[in-house]
């Protein structure tokens, strides 16, 4: 269906006769202002939940393409020598911007979580752990595991390709959710905007044929029900919105507890993108009352 | 203007009417009579096109009524002036609303001013104009319908049992009111069963009476 965004913004200046001639439904009035405002507000966290997931894809995709990570599992004695000889061969690697072995205080801030705070890492036969951060280029990974094979046995080379496109591809998938919870959403709305504006038409059929037999033309009509219809949606939406930003806002920040539900929210220029969601809601209303109206004065004589 | 040719309607399944021939040309007036239940509402619907022949050609100012367009059709409505049966007005708006309601609709509220409130005087209804349409009478509510036929200063006016619910006096005023339109040159069309007022009109203009009964449309005969 085609918007003239023209006569739309003609239509919301609004024509006072127009409006006096159709009298005000209360019923229809009230279910279109909820129905845009709850609309709105789950949009508004479909939107935080696409741009979330969106941030957590990108971050994951870039952050750890370019990290590896090597695993030195050998017996005691052996363990500098070939950890030593690791080393060696990273730093002759094409794509190797820095290897660096992890401290013991790294190693056990990383096994923290699983073993307590006062693992005893220095006597535990745990592997050595080397993180390798590669060049905007990135290395050949199967040339490195084969040279390694040769000269460091124990090492065990982890580019995180296994675990990480499994979480880049759910966080995109995620996001390709939210988008489709945000298109069913205005989608919902459209449908109840279209029921509200028949049963405004039907209430009103008598106001309807008095204005056709008098000479009123089609658009006419429409346009004083179009544009209640599209006030209302662009009223109920703004408050709606307004809402769920604020609903957004109150969430517990990252920098509190980490994890990926306390990261939903917008960022940045992300923060604009609710101001879309009411001008959104009008154009849908205006489009669904418009159709509605046409429609129900085209089986009318 | 307004020309049927062997124009025929039926509904659920029977004919109310056919062979039905009329030239209503400008500046004529016509009475439309017959018994109840004959069709006359039917044809005058047809004359301004909210009904379509079921066979038959209607032409609306030299447009096809089977050709024309919803925009068109409006256009038709602002050039024949229609006083309703029942009245049909909008209860919520005051009486005054109501009358200027085609020049409301037609984007030229702005132009009723005096012309409004001369033609309330007209029809002798500036004392209701702030009125709402349940207030009125019945005689008050068939001169409001008359005064909203004409405020677009249409070629025709079409009236449907004009004085169906009014007592004689009124019945005589509103006629005279016909009678002045139609001086003016405007083409008057009134369906209406009541004799004596078609006899008192003829006395005053010349007048055709036409007649739809069985189905047919026939030239009323001298004893009218």
């Amino acid at each position: 269906m085609k918007i003239n965004i023209g006569r739309m913004l003609s239509l919301l200046a609004g024509d006072p006769q127009a409006d006096r001639a159709v009298p005000p439904t209360g019923f229809t009035a009230r279910l279109t202002v909820f129905t845009s405002g709850a609309m709105a507000f789950l949009a508004v966290f479909a939107l935080a939940l696409s741009l979330a997931t969106g941030r957590l894809a990108e971050r994951w995709a870039s952050e750890l393409a370019q990290t590896s990570t090597l695993r030195i599992s050998a017996p005691e004695d052996q363990l500098d020598a070939q950890t030593k000889a690791a080393l060696r061969v990273l730093e002759q690697t094409p794509g190797v911007a820095e290897a660096r072995e992890l401290s013991d205080d790294e190693q056990r801030a990383l096994l923290e979580p699983w073993f307590g705070p006062d693992i005893p890492v220095e006597s535990l036969p745990i592997p050595r752990l080397i993180e390798i951060v590669e060049t905007s280029d990135g290395m050949d990974a199967t040339g490195l595991r084969a040279r390694l094979q040769a000269e460091v046995p124990g090492a065990i080379l982890d580019d995180h390709t296994r675990w990480r496109e499994p979480l880049v591809a759910a966080a995109s998938r995620l996001r390709l959710l939210g988008m489709v919870a945000i298109v069913l959403i205005l989608a919902a709305m459209g449908a109840m905007i279209t029921l509200a504006a028949q049963a405004a038409l039907s209430a009103n059929a008598q106001v309807v044929r008095v204005m056709r037999l008098v000479g009123a033309r089609d658009a006419y009509i429409a346009g004083a029900f179009v544009r209640r219809f599209t006030l209302r949606a662009l009223s109920g939406a703004t408050g709606g919105t307004l809402l769920g930003v604020l609903a957004v806002t109150l969430l517990p920040s990252s920098d509190v507890a980490a994890g990926f539900l306390t990261g939903l929210g917008f960022q940045g220029t992300g923060w604009l993108w609710p101001l879309v969601i009411p001008p959104l809601a009008a154009i849908i209303a205006f489009g669904a009352t418009r159709n509605a109206a046409l429609r129900n004065l085209r089986n009318q004589s | 203007m307004i020309e049927l040719e062997n124009v025929a309607y039926s509904y659920g399944g029977g004919e109310l009417f056919s062979n039905v021939s009329l030239r209503l040309a400008p500046g004529s007036f016509h009475f439309l009579t017959g018994p109840s239940g004959a069709g006359k509402t039917t044809l005058l619907k047809l004359c301004y096109g909210e009904l379509t022949a079921t066979a038959g050609h209607v032409r609306l100012f030299g447009i096809n009524r089977r050709t024309i367009d919803r925009d068109q059709i409006s256009d038709v409505r602002r050039r024949v002036g229609v006083v309703h049966q029942d009245c049909q007005f909008l209860d919520h708006l005051s009486v005054a609303e109501n009358v200027a309601l085609p020049l409301t609709v037609a984007g030229r509220a702005d132009e009723a001013g005096d012309y409004l409130e001369d033609l309330l005087a007209w029809v002798g209804l500036t004392q209701q104009a702030g009125q709402l349409p349940p207030e009125l009478s019945g005689g008050e509510r068939q001169r409001a319908a008359l005064a909203r036929a004409v405020i677009m200063s249409p070629e025709m006016v079409i009236a449907d049992e004009p004085t169906g619910n009014v007592d004689w006096e009124m019945s005589q005023r509103l006629i005279k009111l016909l009678v002045e339109l139609n001086r003016m040159g405007k083409s008057v069309l009134v369906a209406t069963h009541d004799m004596n007022l078609i006899r008192a009109t003829k006395a005053q203009v010349q007048a055709r009476v036409l007649r739809l009964k069985g189905g047919r449309l026939q030239m009323a005969g001298s004893d009218l």
